[in-house]
């Protein structure tokens, strides 16, 4: 019908939720007041790594206007929880993971500078920041350990956890490996950083907790990604709340990129708090606060060899990883470098033999978590400049060396040697469509044409594997997950036959209210008008996982689709009831329940109808109403792939690298809405140009953050890229309803290798091998400039 | 922020008075760089007078000069077709300040006032050998330009006007600092008929300054090839995370090049 091609599956429909961002009629958790509310400002360290000799909070608490001042003592008295690690990794030795406390108010340590140190309560944000400043803090500063190379060797900063190592994790055959290296023809060898990241949503992190001492429960609304999760933990883990107690509420987000995934000391500070003085109190983070306390993102060192046969396929690949996770391990903080990265680094390529050890160290810095891409960007960093320097040593057009070493297409079911099962995929495919895209085969003559106007020009290549929608839930659990991972909905079709659906994934800004109408309204065959999409709160929704790891579509919207397939089927029913036919007879299209083979038919309204006004209905089979709930746990990742190929031209006067075009050809399998997911390609390809050109987390040999606002921390702009060519293929998931893939973190994972070949590329000429991102004007004039150096030696 | 009380003042007279009765006056002058520091708590001035009612919003041309008012904003002087025709240089460097907000907002007076060693105008005022206005005297710009966000300003001394040379040729160049897109090096270049004056900013210890070699190398020839070779020491240069003192001294000579270039 003309409804299901302009708004069903596959359609760009526009996204009903811009015309309130737009018009700035979101409502964010900082747009929410409550009367007689409190404002919370938090004391943080500015020291990186200290024990604390005493708090005095004398003159705070007496300032007029302040409610209260908490220290990490008060916290200790009444017995809050920490914060606690979501994922463990078992130890190479067979030993757990270290997971030191957590407290949600620093007590005897400090362990970074942002650490959390005491709370000031007051009726306005002004005096509880004036108050705050007369917070007298002493400290015996302890050596900071920022540089991960050597933070094994350097001052203990949790008692007893030795070496900084919170673990030291393998996976692979490491004999099998090391095999393959003696009978190897070439062997490939290369340390590559993974540049440390600030996620910088724009939204920063937010809190208003309120108590009903009548009712003894709580709201708390918050800027979450996943608001049952939030609610399981604060509940479970820190305060000792029921959770039938609590309500969170997670209302318009401006972004999280994973760092709005875990409980934070904040929002369990007021949280608490607010139980004890029995107001509400509301917390927003400044950026300054968003800068040292988000969780970080990024940040290895690897080191990484590559096998080689007689015919250049690769044999074997051995990646030893150093993972800089902090001064306390976040919620995923484990699980990111270990099962979100070991597990990628096959990529799209038959590699028989892989073995890679990861240490997870603490470092007095912020804690560092799961950050667009989480764990899958560092691993396909890593392997696509690997596929690059490998395809240079050997004299291979880096292209067809790709080519040669991917799985083919007949392989699927793939079982890599690094735990995962591809279950399809078509990775030439792709790679044909970007390089014919982007002129792959007149580049030299672009290049010959920038050189005569004094610019170095280059190509880079990254063909990308992901693994998202991360399942199944034993699976998980089994290898030290402690959560879920299946996605919940509900769909409430009402008696006029509009529809409400209660998804537990949470949007962000990724369009569920489109895309998720539009799997609905496409089923159902109802204007995508008459479908609601609801999210976000945890009296509404049902028991759901939230949004992370592009997950959203895959598993929630298969969530969706299944629960609108169990209103269809009862649907049938009471059709077949109504029309005086079998259930087997009874076919659904359009919108319409017909008896096969005859003109007799009722509307999908008709029944929504019948359901609830039920004169007419199978009472003896079906109880009344038309709503119906699926839980869905899926059965594999998806695995997204493509090709992305980046061109720059290089200012040797200055070292500035220009990004001139960009092709990109993903696989995520069916699209719903191909105008949202070009917009997560985007997104995705901006940020990882972000890692690879610009943003760098720097703190000093002191621990002090430098880049800690946007004077120093520089974020992509829009004057940064060119026009992006995007274009996709599909192979359509095997395994779920949708033959859906998730898309969200596939331009970060792809694009940053893409552009740092291209940089290599372009400086090649002069004998530059590597580059470390981000590739900073003074860091590529630098080489430029040894380069020649050296070439006139 | 800290509370603060905020007065408009009706002339150059009365903020001059406002300032004296106040304990720790500050003026606001489009406030683009004082209004960050008040909210991140770095000034705590009991009395904010702003200078936006004072009539000093102009841009006249007399001459061999034009004569900017101290509160007029970046925008303005951008657009001015005189200001255009007269000192391109002038003109693209303030259509150059930040964005379109800040150059709607921000002021010459303010940003010579501040000296802020990244600032984009001290260079042009320097480079143009102009002349600094205020409620007491004439200053000259060789003068004014103390040291990183110092001026030869009294405490009580507040800018009018600016007064800026009009020269044969003129350009600026600034090469952004990624993350603030203030000038990591600026370098603004004006050739007069009895020689050409060359400053930089972004780069200098003490904030903007002359580039003596330069001027000599093209004083002798104004050509972007007179400086083939040449090398700034970098004495003296800032160092930062973003550059180090040898590469803002690199891009001193390759912004001045281009600077000729543009001319």
């Amino acid at each position: 019908m003309p409804e299901g091609i302009a708004e069903g599956i596959g359609a760009s429909v526009r996204r009903k939720e811009d015309r309130k961002f737009i018009t700035g009629r979101g409502r964010y958790t900082d747009d929410i007041n409550r009367a007689g509310q409190l404002h919370a400002f938090f004391v943080r360290s500015d020291v990186a790594h200290a024990k604390i000799k005493s708090v005095d909070i004398k003159k705070a608490a007496a300032m007029d206007g302040v409610a209260a001042v908490y220290t990490g003592q008060d916290i200790a008295d009444d017995g809050v929880g920490g914060l606690i690690c979501g994922w463990v990794v078992p130890n190479r030795d067979g030993s757990a993971t270290h997971e030191p406390p957590h407290p949600i108010l620093a007590k005897d340590k400090v362990r970074y500078v942002g650490d959390h140190v005491a709370m000031v309560v007051a009726d306005s944000l002004a005096t509880a920041q004036a108050a705050a400043e007369l917070v007298n803090v002493t400290y015996e500063t302890l050596p900071a350990v920022v540089d991960l190379a050597s933070a094994a060797t350097a001052a203990e900063i949790h008692d007893g956890m030795a070496n900084n190592t919170y673990f030291d994790w393998e996976l692979g055959d490491e004999a099998a490996t090391a095999d393959a290296f003696s009978k190897a023809k070439h062997v490939v060898s290369a340390t590559l950083r993974n540049n440390r990241l600030i996620p910088n949503a724009v939204e920063p992190r937010a809190a208003v907790a309120e108590y009903d001492h009548i009712a003894d429960s709580y709201v708390l609304h918050s800027t979450t990604q996943n608001p049952h999760l939030l609610r399981l933990v604060i509940c479970a883990f820190v305060l000792n709340i029921p959770e039938s107690k609590m309500q969170i509420v997670a209302p318009d987000v401006g972004g999280g990129f994973g760092s709005k995934i875990y409980l934070y000391a904040e929002e369990a500070c007021c949280t608490w708090a607010a139980k004890k003085l029995r107001r509400p109190i509301k917390w927003t983070a400044d950026r300054t606060q968003a800068f040292l306390s988000d969780a970080h993102g990024r940040d290895h060192i690897n080191k990484v060899q590559m096998a080689l046969d007689d015919n250049n396929k690769i044999i074997g690949l051995r990646v030893d990883t150093l993972a800089n996770l902090g001064g306390y391990l976040s919620a995923f903080a484990v699980v990111t470098p270990t099962y979100l990265h070991g597990t990628l680094l096959s990529g799209c390529y038959a590699i028989p033999a892989i073995y890679t050890n990861v240490k997870g160290m603490a470092t007095t810095t912020a804690p560092v978590d799961a950050y667009r891409g989480a764990g899958r960007p560092e691993a396909t960093f890593l392997l696509e400049r690997m596929m690059n320097i490998a395809a240079a040593e050997i004299g291979m057009d880096p292209a067809e060396f790709r080519r040669i070493n991917f799985i083919p297409k007949d392989a699927f079911p793939y079982q890599t040697a690094v735990a995962l099962q591809y279950d399809i995929g078509d990775y030439e495919a792709p790679l044909d469509r970007a390089l014919e895209m982007i002129d792959y085969k007149g580049f030299e003559s672009r290049r010959a044409e920038a050189a005569k106007r004094g610019k170095y020009r280059g190509i880079g290549l990254s063909s990308y594997i992901e693994a998202c929608g991360i399942a199944p839930s034993a699976v998980v659990g089994a290898l030290g997950g402690r959560v879920g991972l299946y996605e919940s909905a509900v769909v409430r079709v009402d008696p006029t036959g509009t529809v409400s659906v209660f998804t537990g994934a949470h949007s962000h800004g990724q369009g569920h209210d489109t895309t998720f109408a539009q799997i609905v309204a496409d089923k159902l065959g109802i204007p995508l008008a008459n479908v609601e999409i609801v999210h976000g709160d945890t009296n509404r929704i049902p028991f759901g996982m939230g949004t992370y790891g592009s997950r959203s579509l895959a598993v929630g919207g298969t969530a969706i689709s299944k629960a609108v397939d169990k209103v269809i089927e009862k649907g049938k029913i009471i059709a077949a009831h109504m029309l005086e036919a079998a259930d087997s007879d009874m076919e659904f299209k359009d919108g319409k329940f017909a008896v096969a083979g005859t003109d007799k038919e009722k509307s999908f309204g008709e029944i929504a109808l019948s359901a609830y006004v039920p004169h007419n209905f199978p009472h003896d089979r079906l109880e009344p109403g038309l709503e119906e709930t699926a839980f869905y746990d899926p059965l594999n990742f998806t695995y997204p792939s493509g090709t992305h190929i980046a061109e720059v031209e290089i200012d040797p006067a200055t070292g500035v690298v220009t990004l001139v075009d960009w092709a990109c050809c993903d696989d995520f399998g069916n699209l719903i809405n191909p105008m949202i997911v070009e917009g997560q390609v985007h997104g995705g390809i901006a940020q990882g140009v972000g890692q690879a050109l610009l943003e760098n987390a720097h703190y000093d040999e002191n621990g002090q953050l430098l880049t800690a606002s946007y004077m120093d921390y520089c974020m992509p702009r829009a004057d940064n890229f060119p026009s992006l060519q995007v274009d996709y293929t599909v192979t359509a998931c095997t395994h779920n309803d949708l033959g859906v893939k998730g898309c969200g973190e596939a331009g970060a994972i792809a694009s940053p290798p893409a552009l740092i070949n291209a940089v290599v590329d372009a400086l090649s000429p002069l004998g530059v091998t590597d580059m470390t991102m981000p590739a900073s004007p003074e860091k590529v004039w630098r080489a430029i400039q040894n380069a020649q150096t050296k070439a006139a030696e | 922020m800290y509370a603060t009380d905020y007065v408009k003042a009706a002339d150059v007279a009365d903020a001059a008075a406002k300032l004296a009765a106040a304990d720790d006056g500050k003026l606001l002058a489009g406030g683009q760089t004082l209004l960050p520091t008040l909210k991140q708590r770095l000034a705590s001035p009991d009395k904010l007078i702003d200078l936006a009612g004072c009539g000093l919003s102009s841009i006249s041309k007399s001459g061999d000069a034009i004569k900017i008012g101290a509160m007029t904003c970046h925008a303005d002087v951008a657009n001015h077709k005189d200001v255009a025709a007269a000192n391109p240089g002038l003109a693209s460097l303030a259509g150059g300040i930040g964005d379109r907000q800040v150059r709607n907002c921000g002021t010459i007076g303010g940003s010579v006032a501040n000296n802020d060693p990244a600032a984009c105008y001290p260079a042009a005022v320097l480079a143009l050998g102009g002349t600094i206005h205020t409620s007491k005297r004439d200053i000259a710009a060789e003068d004014f330009f103390v040291g990183m966000f110092e001026t030869a300003l009294d405490e009580d001394e507040i800018i009018t006007a600016v007064t800026l040379p009009t020269p044969q040729k003129s350009a600026y160049i600034k090469f952004p600092n990624p993350a603030s897109r203030y000038a990591m090096v600026g370098v603004f270049v004006a050739q007069f008929a009895d020689g050409v004056r060359v400053a930089v900013t972004g780069a200098g210890e003490d904030g903007v300054f002359r580039a003596s070699d330069i001027e000599a190398a093209l004083t002798a020839k104004f050509d972007a090839a007179s400086l083939d070779g040449m090398t700034m020491s970098e004495d003296g240069l800032m160092g930062d995370i973003h550059a180090s003192p040898a590469y803002r001294a690199h891009l001193i000579v390759e912004m001045a090049r281009r600077a000729v270039a543009a001319c």
